[in-house]
This record gives structure tokens, C-alpha cells and sequence, in this order.
């Protein structure tokens, strides 16, 4: 039987506005199986974010149980929560979130400084090896403000790797981006998954939804469709394609 | 986080933002070096002020006429408010505890002689009088017992009439005239400097005291005894005793009030150093203050830090720091910016004072234990105000931290 990894229980979360109440998630129930390539998709407002935010343990429910790994986040105490947040999770975010004048290797071993189990032996060296996954090796020393958007997130992505996580949440990691620099993300995202890793992902549109796996969409806080991808497109043969109309433009 | 990296990170953080760490940091720096400095300052007055009292002499007893409450209750005190050579005979004779004693016979004058005039005080002393006050000759020597009884006209300058009537010549063998009385200078004392009223210790002529009781002193009379305990431990002992000879002398029946007073050093200590303690104090409570002060500003600067950095503590807690990592960061920033500045103005203050002493007359002086006093305050205000900074930035949740803008 293979392992699932995420695995959620009537997950439910509402916001309280003054006196008002804000349902942004209802009743929730998912599984997410180790090596999953799942793209989260749904309209503005129908509670992706919020259910990476509770998937992330950035946030709590307001009810309902959440199984990450097979042990039950909702008896943690806050910790407890960090812990899981370092060792068990890569967070990327749609605003890059790397650290203002820091270098891009300084924003990779962030990680590394809470790593209270000591997983990682040689920090710089595993900082260095996760900058170059991203192919990033040149960009080391440089700081956020001197690299390009994709740049910024590709350092995300390695800051969210070094710590070897056993999955990688992305809300909207593209949503700053141009397609093509889009798809070089994606690209970098597949070879991950190829690798074992889990990934689970927001995005708006449709198409670089292709790039995943399995498909679940939400509206108005709850799960409406579930579907593996039949035709699931390739990266890195849509960055050759891309290449090969840029070329016939010109 | 281990110890290595915590600072490592927080003076990161301080140097990213220099400008804004400096201006933290002065008020620091300012509040340390003013206490520092205020407190040197006043320590250095005391110092002075024990310095001058032990130019007494040590040991130092001295017996004054009248009673220490001067009410003037008593009728009669008057006959014995002056001292006779009977009181100094019989205390020389019948004291097992006094080392040395000397009357002291004051006489304001004017003095002829060398280049000119000077107008000194003359104190008609015994020959132990040097002893008394451990006041060691320059050069020449000192007048005998023989001098004192047979009433011989020579005398012994301090430095400053040295200074005033011989400046060029050697003073030893010249004559003066004190009053138109020719004395013989036969010594010149070293200089003491001030006295602990400011006046210099040095502007007197020593001669024998029955030679100034008879010649200058017209209606002069012995205006103290002066004698020298053999120790500090013995001056109690030696106090009874000159009392109970004095009482004697004075034939007090039991009842009536003494008609003098003994006073020793520590009398004089006392007071003395008890002002100038008053001084430090208050000097000192004064530079706490600006140190308080400063110790606001920097809490003041962290809390704005913390809303300014919202973001960055939102997306150190989503990497995984616990709450505690980041109330460490920010406490740690906080000291460490508040010892920084107690070092910078521990140093300033040894600037300050270096300055003080070369170029004022202003005596100051730095007690090692004030600087590990000033240190130790810088870093509990750091501790003190950066706390609550600290702790509102770790209080944060991730996710509100990190949608802050
Ligand atoms: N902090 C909050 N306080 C109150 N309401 C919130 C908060 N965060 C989200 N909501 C509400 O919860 C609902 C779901 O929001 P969420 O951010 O999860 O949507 P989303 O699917 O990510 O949208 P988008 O595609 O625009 O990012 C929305 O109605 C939103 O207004
Ligand atoms: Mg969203």
C-alpha cells in the first residue's frame, strides 16, 4: 500500500471578521499519497490558499483533523507545528517571501538554522548543492533585489528543498511570472516529483495545470472535482516548443 | 539555534541597518559614559578630600578650647577657654599614650626680609610639632627644646614664603623680621599643598611657641594642643586619657561639662567624605536617568524594528523557527546594541576623564567596579527594554505575520 502523506478530515476553517463569521473552508476531506503531483485549482475566493495555509501548518482549523505523515497535527502544540514546518514541508509562496538584502545562499540556509534535529550534516554544502538543483550556482552571492522574478523563486524552491522535506507546497508559485519563465518552474517542479518528492500546488490556469498529475478543484470551500490527468503535458518539451516559436518570430 | 549562530544573525541584522543601530546605540553610549564620568567625578573629589586630611597626619589628635556644643551655657568658661603651657606640661608628663605633643600659638604677621614683605601666619610650635604632622624638612633643621625654653628668635618657612621673600637665594642663615622681631632662618619645610578648606598648607612660618606666645603674640594665647596617637588602634584610649588630664588640669568637678574638645581624624573624615558621597549620589542619579533615557530609545527603535519586520519574522516562523528563535533574535539584537554602546561609552568616559584631568583642575577617577557596574546596567536595560519588543515579534502568527504590509 503506498503511503499517504496529507490526509484531512472534515477540515474546516472560518474566519471571524469583527462579529462576522467567514466560512472559507467547509468540511474538507483529501489524501495526498506520497510522490503525488496535485494542482489545486478554483475560482478567487473559494479557499486554496487557505487550505495550503492549514496543509503548510502556518495556520490552524477551526475544526476538523489533519494527518501529515500519519501523525495528527491537530494535538501538536506550536513547536511542535515549527518543527513539522522545518523538517516535514517546503512552503513556496506566490511573493517569493526570500529575506531583503540577504544573498541568495543566506536565504537558502534560513532552513538550515532551525534544524534542531541536526538532519543535515555540512549546511553550507547542502545549501550550495540545493541553489545548483535549481540552477542558481552562479547566483550565490547575489541578493534578491539584483535577480530576476523567476530568479527569486527558483532561491525560493531551494530554500524550500534544503531541508530535504518530504513535500513541497506552492501557492501559486507562477502567479508573478511570464509564462515562459512559468514554465521553467514547472519544469523544475516535475524533476522534483520525479524524484520522490510530493508536490502540491495552486494555480489559476488551466493550462499549466497539465503539468501535475491529479487535479482538485475547489468552490466556495469545498472539494468539487478530483481527477488524475490523462494527457499530462511535459515541461521541458513545452520550454523546447516555446524556444522553437521564439525563434520562428524572429 | 545554537549560541554561535544566534549572534551571528543578530549582529547581522543590527549591521544591515547601520545608521538606525548608531543612533540606538548613543543613547547607550551617552547614558554609560555620563554615569561613568559622574561617578569618577565624585569619587575623584573624595579622593582628594581623604588625601588632604591624611596631609594632617595620621594618628592626629587635636584638643581646641571650648566646650563642642558652643551654647556658651557656662558662665565661667571663659577663664579656661585658653589654653596655659601648664595643660601642655602636664599632658607631656602625665600621658603613658601620647607620642608626641605640641602646643600651637597662632599669630598673623607681617614678615621683612629677602626681596620684600609677606604677611603670613606664624604658629609657635614644640619641636615634636614635625612629628605630629609628618611634615619632613626640605632642607636645614628644626628648632630644639632649648630653643622653646630659652625662648631663641629662629623659625622655619614653609615653601610658599620661601617663594615670596627668597626666590633666588638660599634662605637658611638669612635674617627676617616677623614684626619687626629678627628671627634666624635656620629650615625650610617641603611642600605640602592645600588643606581641606582650599587654602595652602604651605604660607606659615614654624617658630618655637614660647618664643611667638612672648614676642608676637600679644594677648595671643595657645589656640590648640595638637598630639599624635602611637596608633589608629589607640587613638580611643589616648582620647580618654587626654581627657581625663585636661578635666583635671581644669579641676572640673564630676557634673560640669568638659570646657574643651578633642576631636580626632575620623571626625574630620567623616564629614568630609560624607558630603562629597552626597555629591556622587546625586551626580550619579542624574547620568542614571539619561541612561533610563537611553534604555527607551532602544525599545523604542526595536518596537519599530518589529512592525518593520514583520515579513521577515512571518517568513522565519513559516521556515520552521520556533517562537523562542525569534524571541532570542530580538532580545539578543537588543543586548548586544546595548553592550556595544556600553562599551563605546565606557571608552568615551575614559576619553572624558583622561581630558578632565590633563586640561581642568577637576579631579576624576574611574573605580574599576563602576565600569562593571555601568556595563552590567547597559545590559539588563538591554534585557529590560528589549524584552517586550522581543516578545510582542514572537507572539506573531506566521500566516498574519506574513500577509502584514
Ligand atoms: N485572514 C482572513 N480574514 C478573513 N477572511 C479571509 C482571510 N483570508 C481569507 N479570507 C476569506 O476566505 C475566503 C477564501 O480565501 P482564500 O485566500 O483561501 O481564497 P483563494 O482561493 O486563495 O483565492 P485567490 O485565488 O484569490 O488567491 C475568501 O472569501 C476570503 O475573503
Ligand atoms: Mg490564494
Amino acid at each position: 500500500m503506498e503511503n499517504i502523506i496529507i490526509n484531512t478530515k472534515d477540515l474546516t476553517k472560518t474566519y471571524k471578521v469583527g462579529d462576522i463569521d467567514v466560512p472559507a473552508l467547509k468540511h474538507v476531506n483529501l489524501s495526498i499519497k506520497q510522490g503525488e503531483f496535485v494542482a489545486i485549482m478554483g475560482a478567487s475566493g473559494s479557499g486554496k490558499s487557505t487550505l495550503m495555509n492549514l496543509l503548510g501548518c502556518l495556520d490552524m482549523p477551526t475544526s476538523g483533523e489533519y494527518f501529515l505523515d500519519g501523525h495528527n497535527t491537530s494535538k501538536m502544540s506550536k513547536n511542535e507545528y515549527a518543527d513539522i514546518r522545518n523538517q516535514k514541508i517546503g512552503f513556496v509562496f506566490q511573493g517569493f517571501n526570500l529575506l531583503p538584502r540577504t544573498t541568495a545562499l543566506e536565504n537558502v540556509e534560513l532552513p538550515l538554522m532551525y534544524d534542531r534535529v541536526d538532519k543535515i550534516k555540512d549546511q553550507h554544502k547542502q545549501a550550495i548543492e540545493a541553489l545548483k538543483r535549481v540552477g542558481l550556482g552562479d547566483r550565490m552571492h547575489h541578493i534578491p533585489s539584483q535577480l530576476s522574478g523567476g530568479q527569486q523563486q527558483r532561491v525560493a524552491i531551494a530554500r524550500a528543498l534544503v531541508n530535504e522535506p518530504a513535500m513541497i507546497l506552492a501557492d501559486e508559485p507562477t502567479g508573478n511570472l511570464d509564462s515562459r519563465t512559468s514554465v521553467e518552474v514547472f519544469n523544475l517542479f516535475q524533476k522534483l516529483n520525479e524524484e520522490g518528492i510530493t508536490v502540491v500546488m495552486v494555480t489559476h490556469e488551466r493550462d499549466f495545470a497539465s503539468f501535475a498529475k491529479r487535479i482538485v478543484e475547489m468552490r466556495d470551500g469545498r472539494v468539487i472535482k478530483d481527477y488524475f490527468i490523462k494527457d499530462r503535458l511535459n515541461a521541458e518539451e513545452e520550454l523546447k516548443r516555446i524556444e522553437a516559436e521564439a525563434t520562428i518570430e524572429e | 539555534m545554537k549560541a554561535k549562530v544566534i549572534l551571528k544573525v543578530a549582529t547581522k541584522s543590527i549591521l544591515k541597518s547601520r545608521l538606525r543601530s548608531l543612533l540606538t546605540a548613543l543613547g547607550i553610549i551617552i547614558g554609560v559614559a555620563a554615569v561613568v564620568v559622574m561617578v569618577a567625578i565624585g569619587d575623584g573629589a573624595q579622593l582628594k578630600v581623604e588625601q588632604q586630611i591624611a596631609s594632617l597626619g595620621t594618628n592626629l589628635i587635636i584638643i581646641t578650647p571650648g566646650a563642642s556644643n558652643t551654647g556658651g551655657v557656662r558662665g565661667g568658661a571663659g577663664t579656661f577657654n585658653r589654653f596655659t603651657f601648664d595643660d601642655v606640661d602636664k599632658i607631656t608628663t602625665q600621658s603613658t599614650l601620647a607620642k608626641a605633643v605640641s602646643p600651637v600659638v597662632m599669630a598673623r604677621a607681617q614678615v621683612i626680609g629677602g626681596i620684600g614683605n609677606w604677611f603670613t601666619m606664624v604658629q609657635g610650635v614644640s619641636p615634636d610639632y614635625l612629628d605630629i604632622r609628618e611634615w619632613p624638612l626640605e632642607s636645614g633643621e628644626f628648632f630644639t627644646e632649648r630653643d622653646v625654653t630659652s625662648r631663641n628668635k629662629v623659625c622655619v618657612l614653609g615653601t610658599d614664603v620661601v617663594k615670596n621673600l627668597f626666590p633666588n637665594e638660599d634662605p637658611i642663615g638669612q635674617t627676617i623680621r616677623i614684626r619687626s622681631v629678627p628671627f634666624k632662618v635656620i629650615g625650610v619645610l617641603t611642600s605640602k599643598g592645600q588643606s581641606s578648606v582650599g587654602t595652602s598648607n604651605d604660607d606659615v612660618i614654624l617658630a618655637p611657641s614660647r618664643t611667638v606666645l612672648d614676642r608676637l603674640a600679644g594677648g595671643k594665647f595657645i589656640s590648640s594642643i595638637q598630639v599624635s596617637a602611637q596608633s589608629s588602634e589607640k587613638i580611643p584610649a589616648t582620647i580618654e586619657e587626654l581627657k581625663g588630664i585636661m578635666r583635671e588640669a581644669h579641676k572640673l568637678t564630676q557634673g560640669e561639662a568638659d570646657d574643651f574638645t578633642i576631636r580626632d581624624q575620623s571626625d574630620i573624615t567623616e564629614a568630609a567624605t560624607e558630603t562629597s558621597r552626597v555629591l556622587t549620589i546625586l551626580l550619579a542619579s542624574v547620568a542614571g536617568v539619561s541612561l533610563v533615557v537611553g534604555g527607551i530609545g532602544i525599545m523604542n527603535i526595536m518596537l519599530v524594528s518589529v512592525t518593520e519586520r514583520t515579513r521577515e519574522i512571518g517568513i522565519r516562523l513559516s521556515i520552521g523557527a520556533r517562537s523562542s528563535d525569534i524571541l532570542i533574535q530580538f532580545l539578543t539584537e537588543a543586548i548586544v546594541l546595548s553592550l556595544t554602546g556600553g562599551i563605546i561609552g565606557v571608552l568615551l568616559s575614559f576619553l572624558i576623564t583622561y581630558l578632565l584631568n590633563h586640561y581642568t583642575d577637576q579631579a576624576a577617577y574611574i573605580k574599576p567596579q563602576v565600569i562593571m557596574i555601568a556595563f552590567g546596567f547597559a545590559g539588563a536595560i538591554g534585557i529590560f527594554f528589549g524584552f517586550y519588543p522581543a516578545r510582542k515579534a514572537a507572539g506573531l502568527n506566521p500566516i498574519d505575520a506574513l500577509r502584514y504590509e
